[in-house]
């Protein structure tokens, strides 16, 4: 008994100092905004918002609420950490296998690369590629087209809208590739395990999803048409381009400056993956008449990844929380749509700050609880 | 009898010691603001991060501007002296929490007063020290020469956090126009972008435009519209709820405002004490107890017209003489054609 008393004891002591400092934080809160004449609240969420914002995945306008502004925030905020985590990760595994390779030239330049970015703060990355590079772009007017359809302006990337003639049959004959592709892995492994023989999955893989979405062009009836971005003057010396799908300089800046600061942590973590691995398991395979491509993927692979999973995911948290930083250059993200405009329209500081605060534990905490899975996946299963 | 003495003097000692406490703090008890600065010996003001004519530090940080001199003049009613101010310099994102908070109490930043920022989050305006108004600025080479040549599709620049984007909305919506707004943190960044070609047009109140117009790399190549698309009273702000603490900001500003119509400067403001003019008399601390109803001396407001001056001269040293705005527009005296008007006082 006295032993359970001492193990609960502590604990019970944690708990009532935690719930006693939250309390008196809350209280003290109270007391002053009541002092001061604060309302407290969350109804404002569903007021009209009447300010607009310059790039939105959803439908939005001032006509909606703040809570849809909320949500046009948190997604320019997810789609900017997607796409900065998937050029981040190709980057620095490149650069991560760069560095360990034995050609000096290509090794010494993965290591300044490096060097170089990961040790200038991330905020002056974001002033520089934004302010630096955005005016050395030419205006619209002066733009030259590449390949003929795609546009680099200071205002912004300009790339050919896809026109879709029965979209649907061509995104059910991916689906039915991917599936396929799914079946044949599950019996190339079968046959390999009870007859030995390899089958060529990759090449199958391959020509599955390009014939299959070929297919649904030629018969299925799905055709595609581009919508190229044209000219437009708007006085006698602005002009913009009409048509097609522009992304702004903000987005472009950012996920930029993002990636190539978090691709050098990232390829650290590669390369100390791929060092990690003993070279006895390199030798070992080899002897057992493994093909070089077969050792990396069947036996130094899976072992670097175990080492590789769980900073990287320190680094995917980095990146989706550094890219609250966008409120500096413009680009609308959580932080500058509801941290900044709406809190400034509505004033309701705490409310507002405790919602942001929220979303971004709820953010790292998906992104974590992702990688934790992945990492078991990977992990040495015990039989 | 002895012990009725011995619970008498404790009596006595007891009332004395609360009346005691009672008239010490008495102007004090009013305003808790007003007891904290004179404990702490400076003004606490917000400021903007640098807008010239306004608010801007130079490079030995000195702050000089007309939000400036507000602050200045309530520090020279209540401590004596106009540099007994401590600036911060806000966002326009920050600078209300800041004030609601307590980190400073008087702000005075360029801050259009309207109805929801008065009634609904904790704050009082005191009155307008610059009557304002929103409007656009493009590039001479554009050929823009009115907002009706607007167009479909135009990149706006401006600040986040403050009435501009409202308005922008408002009025590129009747119009009917769609636009592309980009909206920044700091106005240092609106001013980059949109000198670097980023957008077409860069709104914020016509004062701000000309203000920045002068950071421009040439700046000669812009022009503002003359539409004026708002109504952009700017005015200091104080928390609500210390009544006294708002009086006397107010009556600082009223004071300056004052000064200019009845012809009092910096210069001739000992002379104007044997004026003939009761009101002149009054505003100089030689006739009248003015002071007293804040706690503070008679001579609050001839401190704040010595020191800082009367709104004229405030307005010539920081927005006519730098050349952001030599015309002074609405911001004349209702004598002379303005729409500058304060209560008399008295």
């Amino acid at each position: 008994m006295n032993f359970r008393l001492k193990d609960i004891v502590p604990q019970l002591i944690t708990v009532i100092a935690v719930v006693l400092i939250f309390g008196f934080f809350t209280y003290n809160a109270q007391i002053n905004m009541e002092n001061r004449g604060i309302d407290f609240g969350y109804g404002f969420l569903s007021q009209e918002s009447s300010f607009d914002v310059q790039f939105s995945l959803i439908e939005y306008d001032g006509s909606h609420s703040y809570f849809r502004a909320y949500l046009v925030g948190l997604l320019n905020t997810i789609l900017v950490s997607v796409i900065g985590i998937i050029i981040a990760t190709i980057l620095g595994v490149i650069v991560g296998v760069a560095r360990l390779s034995p050609n000096y030239l290509i090794n010494k330049f993965a290591a300044f690369y490096v060097e170089f970015f990961r040790n200038i703060p991330l905020l002056l990355q974001i002033f520089f590629w934004y302010f630096a590079a955005l005016r050395a772009l030419p205006l619209p007017q002066d733009a030259e087209a590449m390949f003929g359809v795609f546009f680099l302006t200071i205002k912004g990337l300009y790339v050919p809208a896809f026109i879709w003639q029965n979209f649907n049959i061509f995104f059910y004959s991916i689906v039915a590739a991917v599936i396929a592709i799914i079946v044949i892995r599950i019996h190339a492994k079968k046959v390999q395990e009870s007859q030995g023989k390899q089958i060529p999955v990759f090449l199958i893989s391959i020509g599955l999803i390009f014939i299959l979405p070929l297919l649904s062009f030629l018969i299925g009836g799905v055709s595609l048409s581009f919508e190229v971005p044209v000219l437009k003057q708007l006085a006698t010396t602005s002009f913009i381009y009409e048509g097609g799908v522009s992304l702004p300089p903000e987005l472009i800046a950012l996920t930029l400056s993002l990636s190539l600061y978090t691709a050098t942590f990232i390829a650290e973590c590669v390369r100390a993956g791929i060092q990690g691995v003993g070279k006895g398991q390199k030798e070992a395979a080899a002897s057992i008449g493994l093909t070089p491509n077969q050792v990396l993927k069947l036996v130094i692979m899976p072992q670097a990844l175990r080492i590789i999973i769980p900073p990287t995911t320190n680094q995917y948290l980095n990146l989706t929380k550094n890219s609250s930083l966008a409120a500096a250059i413009a680009y609308p993200d959580l932080v500058l749509v509801f941290a900044g405009t709406a809190l400034m329209q509505t004033g309701k500081a705490i409310e507002i700050v405790s919602i942001t605060m929220f979303t971004y534990l709820t953010l790292s905490i998906s992104i974590s609880i992702l990688m934790n899975w992945y990492n078991k996946k990977i992990a040495i299963q015990e039989k | 009898m002895f012990k009725y003495l011995k619970q008498l003097t404790s009596l006595v000692a007891v009332f004395a010691v609360l009346f005691a406490f009672t008239t010490e703090t008495m102007a004090a008890k009013k305003s808790k603001t007003l007891k904290n600065t004179q404990k702490k010996g400076f003004v606490r003001c917000g400021v903007s991060q640098g807008l010239p004519g306004f608010s801007n530090a130079d490079a030995a940080g000195n702050w000089t501007g007309v939000d400036v001199d507000v602050c200045r003049a309530v520090a020279a009613a209540v401590l004596g002296d106009a540099n007994k101010v401590k600036f911060t310099p806000l966002s326009a994102k920050e600078r209300f929490t800041a004030l609601t908070s307590g980190e400073i109490d008087i702000l005075s930043r360029n801050t259009t007063w309207t109805l929801s920022r008065d009634a609904d989050i904790g704050l009082t305006f005191v009155g307008v020290n610059f009557y304002d108004g929103q409007g656009f600025m493009v590039r001479k080479s554009s050929g823009i020469t009115s907002t009706s040549q607007f167009k479909n599709g135009i990149s706006a620049c401006t600040n986040i956090g403050t009435t501009t984007e409202l308005n922008m909305r408002d009025f590129f919506n009747s119009k009917g126009i769609s636009y592309e707004p980009v909206a920044f943190e700091k106005a240092d960044e609106v001013v980059a972008a949109y000198d670097a070609g980023r957008c077409d047009t860069y709104t914020t109140d016509k004062s701000g435009l000309a203000a920045q117009r002068t950071k421009m790399k040439n700046p000669d190549e812009h022009i503002v519209l003359p539409e004026t698309i708002s109504k952009e009273p700017l005015g200091p702000v104080v928390r609500q709820g210390d009544a006294v603490w708002e009086d006397i900001v107010r009556w600082s500003l009223n004071t300056m405002i004052e000064a200019e119509e009845y012809g009092i400067t910096s210069a001739n403001a000992d002379s104007m004490k044997t004026s003939d003019n009761p009101a002149i008399k009054r505003l100089v601390g030689a006739e009248g107890e003015l002071g007293a109803a804040f706690g503070l001396d008679n001579d609050w407001s001839l401190r704040i017209i010595k020191q800082v001056g009367n709104y004229g001269e405030s307005y010539k040293r920081n927005i006519a003489d730098t050349g952001i705005l030599p015309d002074r527009g609405p911001n004349q005296l209702w004598t002379k054609g303005g729409i500058l008007y304060v209560p008399p006082a008295r």
